[in-house]
């Protein structure tokens, strides 16, 4: 008997409307009558924003032309020359057109330092920080106040556009991340007079207006100073902003200090560690990976404030492009929608950025092993 | 070390106390709060209390104040109906309706809301048309860069008694389903209330007509002159800034609602299908519920930032707080220190009572989930 | 109970703040020693109003107020370039000058009792004299204010334009809607776009906001002046010898016109033998020396701004697009109301 070994035929391929495209579309979006009619209409109200959304971008804009009357057709979409003409004054306000060098080396040495920053694979974090925090502020400092190294002083009030954006945004994101810290652990001190004035700086900032913050910065510090005693309007305006966010972060941090388990404490006391080292060596790198995701939804937040600094008379990208609305040789019927919509580009594209750079570094310090 | 600290943080108080004391000593400018009570001149645009340019600045804070309650509260309601259905929307198994709400959340929780607010109102309501060629809908409805005009009821005296009838039906509404959770409870028949209820709705408005007859008269908006006589008129301003503040905050409730949604554990949808409930039914009595728990507490700072935000109608015009108080009253009374403190009092007050409300609510929750 | 603690901790820490008054005597400031210690003038401006301050495409200031600055400057540091301008919007500005953020406002304020004796602020000059009006679309069919009933009006927000407003709509029984910007921009925007039937300020500003509008000869300005607004700068009270300063360096461009003495002539002027002249140029007495500036303090303003004719026509004046005719701000030995006390 000779030996026949049992071959199984080959599994039958599955049904032609369960895999591939149909079989996905039938899983996903054709499941139940309800579904099918639900996917039909969505699918409409898609292909109507389209249509109107590229319509007006593409199809009935205007691209090239020096003046109002280049937007002025029967059926006419975004107003984009308006955009191409105040590109400069967008980004650098009213910053001097001899001195926009400068500008751009302060964006370039920030893009040259964050970038390996924030890219995990990258050595030398510890010097990068160093650079990012002790060298790269100064040097953006007088690169663009000037007024010394045989620079031209340029004054604040001529700032403007993204700079004014960027500036406030970062000054308050590096402002408020260790102020916040420091009130979150004054916050969960024993002593209770810290504990006090900590709870009500955080609440007061919390239970307010930024803009009633921001109006006091503006015009009302100067009544608390004494009399001749006063700085910039702008660096007001980013104490108030990074006060303001310290709260809120905080309350971020706070989250993450009351998770950590009240053995990690016990531990690093057994080994004799005291307060700040447990804090600085244990404490802290935990719980501020465990708030991640809260810090960077802080800092869109914050980013995503900036805009509200126009109503005390600062032209931040919004503000910017809202004066220029009132430029006669631009008016239209669409200038407003195009200037609004380039300014929510920009903005979008940077908290966009944020938000997937913040579950890209949730994944990677993940230190869940069923991850 | 404490006492050091309190010290350092009194000494920098008192440092900024005199300051303020010294600066406003040798400019002369009036202090205190009498101005509360000198006469406003000043005309606001939406009102609804009885105000005119003879009341006080007082008066002026109160029509501000419920200005920035009636925005925030529609806007808390419209944020949150789009915001759940959002969030449920993102956890659709349809591909395409989660993708939607996506792009939507995407989209509107990454631009500033104070461009959003200024896109409705400078960019969108700007371009309808003026009152003479206003869109209208079924002339109950007019829609003009005016704002929208709509048919209304004018009450008068007897009104009082249709009132009372709709208070009558609340409460009754109310008792009818205690009765009819009680019966449940005690029998485990599920009764309707929707039949009782009807009948006291007829017997209680019958009587008010009885009483009354009909004390409304159609109020019909109508041209004349410059704009509509006549009709409700809700000012473009207070429409951009509910469209911005609820679309915007729609977008951080629906994420929220989409954690807590995912915080219900499976075997919950699992048993309620085994138990023959159809997923509309088993997301509404055993889903939310549970996911309510961990939606509320963030989404009680969603409804404060929301109020806090209500204050950038200033952007545009709209009558709240922060405009007709630290704005108007501000420049025409002069006095920064008091309106300003008055102003974030109001806030600060708002917020902490928000949280008190939301905290109770959330307990009360908490209770009930765990004796289930 | 951890929700109360909250509160009056922060109740006590925003009173402790906000309150507390002693009365603390206190000399008047040196508003004049710190600018000179400073090196430069700060000067509070409008956020944008053609003719009065404005800054054009290069971000240079020009306009009337802006002017007033410069002449001030002049007064002090022979160089009119020293001050920097901050932009205010109309509830910031009494609360700037208040603080100290700035030591003078020329921002088309109008002079009013209220202000004058209740913001800590005082008005040492009316360096223009205005009125309010209205300004509406020609095809509206509106031929005079007293046509408006109805109707909607934007304005800005905290101005006496607000309130005259008001008065003027219910002294002759009308009805009105009004809608309040914060800033101009937004307010002639919203004209612009149709939110209101009409635009109403001062008359110099409907005139300089025309330009703004995308078809300016499809508007027109009413013909009616409901209102009295003198404009003028403003400084913090209890400084009189600064009060003075701004005061008498306006004086001295009417002095100017008055007496022919221009830009372009002053340096033969100063050789003139008319001895009103000799004062102004500081040849004879020490006019400028009680003021703390220098003898030819005078000089320095006309040779840096012009005489007050030169400054109107230049920023406002029938040959800019403004177009505004001298008026009741000519000359009062032309009819008009500028009129300088002697220098004497």
């Amino acid at each position: 008997m000779s030996a026949k070994t049992w071959t199984p035929k080959p599994a039958r391929p599955a049904p032609a409307n369960t895999v591939g495209f149909v079989g996905w579309a039938r899983e996903n979006l054709f499941t139940t009558k309800l579904d099918s009619a639900l996917t039909l209409l969505c699918a409409a109200l898609i292909i109507y924003v389209l249509d109107v959304g590229l319509g007006w971008a593409i199809v009935d804009a205007s691209f090239s032309g020096d003046d109002r009357n280049a937007c002025l057709k029967p059926v006419q979409g975004a107003c984009w020359p308006f955009i191409d003409a105040k590109f400069g004054q967008f980004i650098y306000g009213r910053y001097p057109e001899m001195e926009r060098w400068r500008v751009d080396w302060v964006f370039a040495l920030g893009l040259l330092g964050l970038v390996p920053l924030l890219m995990p694979t990258v050595g030398f974090k510890r010097a990068n920080v160093i650079f990012m925090l002790g060298f790269y502020p100064m040097f953006s400092f007088f690169m663009l106040t000037g007024g010394s190294f045989g620079l031209a002083a340029v004054d604040t009030s001529d700032w403007g556009g993204l700079l004014v954006t960027l500036v406030v945004a970062v000054t308050g994101i590096v402002g408020s991340l260790p102020l916040g810290i420091l009130l979150a652990l004054g916050r969960r001190s024993d002593l209770p007079i810290v504990r006090a004035l900590c709870v009500g700086f955080i609440e007061i900032f919390r239970g307010v207006p930024l803009i009633t913050v921001l109006f006091m910065a503006s015009v009302m510090l100067p009544l608390f100073l004494p009399d001749g005693v006063n700085f910039d309007k702008l660096m007001r305006c980013l104490i108030g902003v990074a006060l303001f966010a310290s709260a809120y972060m905080a309350e971020v941090v706070r989250g993450g200090l009351q998770a950590i388990p009240k053995g990690q404490y016990e531990a690093a006391a057994a080994l004799g560690l005291g307060y700040w080292k447990t804090t600085r060596l244990i404490i802290l790198p935990q719980a501020l990976k465990l708030v991640i995701p809260g810090i960077v939804n802080t800092f869109i937040g914050l980013f995503k404030d900036t805009t509200l600094v126009l109503i005390v008379g600062l032209f931040d990208l919004l503000g910017i492009v809202q004066l220029h609305f009132t430029d006669s040789t631009w008016a239209t019927p669409e200038t407003h929608i195009t200037g609004y919509a380039f300014a929510a580009f920009v903005f979008w594209v940077f908290c966009f950025a944020m938000s997937r750079y913040s579950i890209f570094m949730e994944k990677h310090l993940s230190t869940d092993p069923n991850q | 070390m404490q006492v050091l600290v309190l010290a350092a943080v009194l000494g920098a108080m008192a440092w900024l106390v005199g300051n303020v004391q010294s600066n406003l000593e040798r400019q002369n400018i009036n202090s205190g709060f009498g101005f509360l009570s000198e006469r406003a001149g000043f005309g606001i645009n939406q009102t609804l209390i009885a105000y005119t340019e003879d009341d006080s600045f007082g008066r002026v804070l109160a029509v501000g104040l419920l200005n920035t309650l009636l925005v925030s509260a529609l806007g808390i309601f419209f944020a949150t109906l789009l915001g759940f259905s959002l969030g449920v929307a993102r956890l659709s198994r349809n591909w395409l309706i989660s993708k939607i709400a996506m792009v939507y959340i995407e989209i509107f929780r990454n631009v500033p809301l104070l461009l959003q607010i200024m896109f409705w109102y400078f960019g969108v309501l700007r371009n309808l048309p003026s009152p003479r060629q206003a869109v209208s809908i079924g002339d109950a409805i007019f829609m003009s860069n005016r704002g929208f005009v709509v048919l209304w009821l004018e009450a008068s005296a007897g009104a009082f008694w249709y009132g009372l009838a709709a208070l009558g039906l609340v409460i009754g509404g109310i008792w009818l389903r205690r009765r009819a959770a009680n019966a449940q409870i005690t029998t485990g028949q599920a009764t309707r209330v929707w039949r009782p209820l009807l009948g006291l709705a007829v017997a209680l408005f019958g009587g008010a007509a009885l009483m009354a007859g009909v004390p409304f008269a159609l109020d019909v908006p109508h041209l004349k002159g410059f704009n509509f006589r006549g009709g409700l008129t809700v000012i473009p301003e207070f429409v951009a800034l509910l469209l911005a503040l609820s679309l915007y905050t729609a977008a951080f409730i629906a994420e929220i609602v989409r954690a807590g949604i995912n915080s219900v554990s499976k075997g919950q949808r699992e048993a309620s299908a085994a138990l023959g409930l159809p997923e509309s039914v088993a997301l509404r009595l055993v889903v939310i519920p549970q996911a309510l728990r961990v939606i509320i507490p963030p989404l009680t700072s969603q409804y404060l930032n929301l109020t806090k935000n209500s204050s950038l109608a200033v952007a545009i015009a709209y009558p709240d707080i922060v405009s007709v108080l630290a704005g108007t009253t501000l420049s025409q009374v002069g006095q920064a220190l008091e309106i300003i403190f008055i102003t974030m009092m109001i806030y600060l007050s708002l917020s902490l009572l928000t949280s008190w409300a939301m905290n109770r609510y959330n307990q009360r929750m908490a209770f009930v989930g765990n004796n289930t | 109970m951890q929700m109360l603690r909250k509160l009056s901790a922060g109740l006590l820490l925003l009173a402790v703040a906000s309150f507390a008054s002693t009365p603390a005597a206190e000399a008047a400031g040196q508003t004049l020693e710190i600018v000179k210690k400073r090196g430069h003038l700060k000067c509070g401006v409008s956020q944008g109003l053609p003719g009065f301050s404005t800054p054009d495409n290069r971000g240079n200031w020009t306009g009337i107020d802006v002017d007033f600055c410069k002449a001030v400057a002049a007064a002090i540091f022979n160089d009119a370039d020293k001050v920097k301008f901050t932009p205010l919007s109309a509830k910031e500005r009494f609360t700037a000058i208040q603080s100290g953020e700035v030591d003078i406002i020329a921002r088309n304020t109008t002079w009013s009792m209220h202000r004058d004796t209740a913001l800590g602020v005082d008005f040492p000059v009316v360096n223009y004299y205005d009125g309010q009006g209205f300004m509406v679309r020609a095809d509206l069919g509106v031929r005079s204010a007293r046509d408006l009933d109805g109707a909607t009006l934007c304005t800005n927000q905290g101005t006496t334009t607000e309130l005259n407003a008001a008065d003027y709509f219910r002294s002759n029984g009308m009805q009105y809607e009004i809608v309040a910007f914060e800033k101009a921009d937004e307010s002639v925007a919203a004209y612009n776009s149709g939110r209101c039937d009409a635009y109403t300020t001062d008359h110099s500003a409907l005139y300089a906001q025309k330009l703004k509008l995308s078809d300016p000869k499809a508007h027109i300005v009413l013909p009616e002046v409901i209102s009295k607004e003198p404009l003028g700068p403003l400084v913090r009270q209890g400084d009189a010898a600064w009060n003075d300063l701004v005061r008498w360096t306006h004086y001295a461009t009417v002095a100017a016109e008055e007496f022919g003495v221009t830009s372009k002539n002053i340096s033969e002027m100063k050789s003139s033998s008319n001895p009103s002249i000799r004062r102004l140029m500081g040849q004879d007495g020490s006019f400028g020396d009680n003021l703390g500036l220098s003898k030819q303090w005078a000089v320095h303003i006309i040779r840096a701004v012009g005489n007050y004719g030169e400054i109107f026509e230049r920023n406002v004046g029938v040959k800019t697009p403004l177009g505004i005719k001298r008026g009741v701000n000519a000359l009062w030995t032309k009819g008009g109301l500028q009129y300088a006390p002697p220098i004497r």
